[in-house]
């Protein structure tokens, strides 16, 4: 078969016949073959803790987010009842920054797990191949000679070798996506690093440079809509409406028409 | 035959299946070679479904090799381009 498939199955023969060239003797092959193979396995598992450390990373900076989104809502209810327009809008631009962040996480969570599953599977199916082969070699040493021996050695180390490349592939797969949701959790760390989902009463007087950021990356009419939502819910602040409040606490409830 | 989904398993397949099978493959092939990545992803899905559907699963600890292995489920048609045509890994 020339196509996808031929080309495939070409690269992976090459592969494990360059394998298996490093060795004469065929009993040292077989050896050297379940040596390389038994440290391919480690090598396997290493990458796929690597994977659960990266899905382990998201998953935290999705709680922390969470409550970013919450804290942020509240406080954006509260500076609408409190009547200071622009302090609402500016926590909405933040939530709404924050809730972006949140399901492109998310999504990224998930791959995450998919990729962790099928390595899990494949290092599995190595794994079975690998205790074949040592319990094969055994044989072939014993019962073979040496031209024979070789031959079947070949047959054998086919099938782990395969299952090698294969595990490697989908390894460097994981990798070069962890390495992408990476830079994207980085740019989410910066974010937080700067303060930019804190706690909007702490903001100094006047629009910095973070807040112009933010007005590009958050989608405004969104901003907008919710802003007139919560105007409706709320009211435009009249008599009595709460002081905001820095912490996570809601306003109290008398003051909402909702 | 023996075949392989890439990231998924190998799978047995009867000699009238494996000759379906190489149309189908043809039809990725052809996506890829006219640049039709929208047509990619479809004729992947069909080729690796057929597999799945009509193949038998190897057992994990079979040490035989396969006659052909296809990319796995998530391939991109840029990675299809890149490494499974044309200038390859391998020249031909």
């Amino acid at each position: 078969m020339a196509g996808l498939g031929g080309r495939m199955s070409t690269v992976v023969k090459a592969k494990v016949s360059k394998l298996l060239d490093r060795a004469e003797d065929p009993a040292e092959t077989l050896d050297y073959s379940y040596q390389k193979q038994v440290e391919q396995l480690q090598n396997v598992k290493k990458g796929i803790a690597d994977v659960v450390t990266a899905k382990k990373r998201l998953q935290m900076q999705e709680s922390s987010l969470q409550q970013s989104v919450v804290k942020l809502d509240t406080q954006a209810r509260q500076a609408v009842a409190a009547g200071k327009e622009d302090l609402a809008r500016t926590a909405l631009e933040r939530k709404n920054v924050a809730q972006t962040e949140l399901q492109s996480l998310d999504t990224q969570v998930t791959e995450l797990e998919e990729q962790q599953q099928k390595l899990t599977d494949s290092e599995q199916k190595l794994r079975a191949k690998i205790e074949s082969f040592r319990t094969k070699k055994e044989v072939i040493k014993a019962q073979y000679s040496a031209a024979e021996a070789q031959v079947r050695i070949s047959e054998a180390a086919t099938g782990v070798g395969e299952q090698m490349a294969d595990v490697g592939l989908a390894m460097q797969r994981a990798v070069d996506k962890t390495e992408n949701m990476r830079a994207r959790a980085d740019a989410v760390s910066e974010l937080e690093a700067a303060g930019t989902f804190d706690d909007i009463t702490q903001l100094g007087s006047g629009e910095d440079d973070i807040d112009r950021q933010l007005k590009e990356l958050s989608s405004q009419p969104a901003v907008d809509d919710e802003l007139a939502k919560m105007k409706s819910e709320i009211g435009d602040g009249g008599a009595g409406a709460p002081q905001i409040a820095s912490g996570e606490q809601a306003p109290a409830g008398g003051d909402e028409k909702a | 035959m023996i075949v392989r989904i890439s990231g998924e398993g190998q799978f047995t397949l009867s000699d009238e299946d494996a000759a379906h099978l190489n149309d189908l493959e043809k039809d990725v092939k052809a996506t890829v070679d006219s640049g039709r990545g929208q047509d990619f992803p479809a004729a992947l899905g069909a080729l690796l479904a057929y597999v799945r559907e009509n193949g038998e699963p190897l057992p994990d600890d079979s040490l035989e090799g396969s006659q052909v292995i296809l990319p796995p489920s998530d391939a991109t048609f840029q990675e299809a381009g890149r490494e499974f045509t044309g200038e390859g890994l391998i020249p031909d």
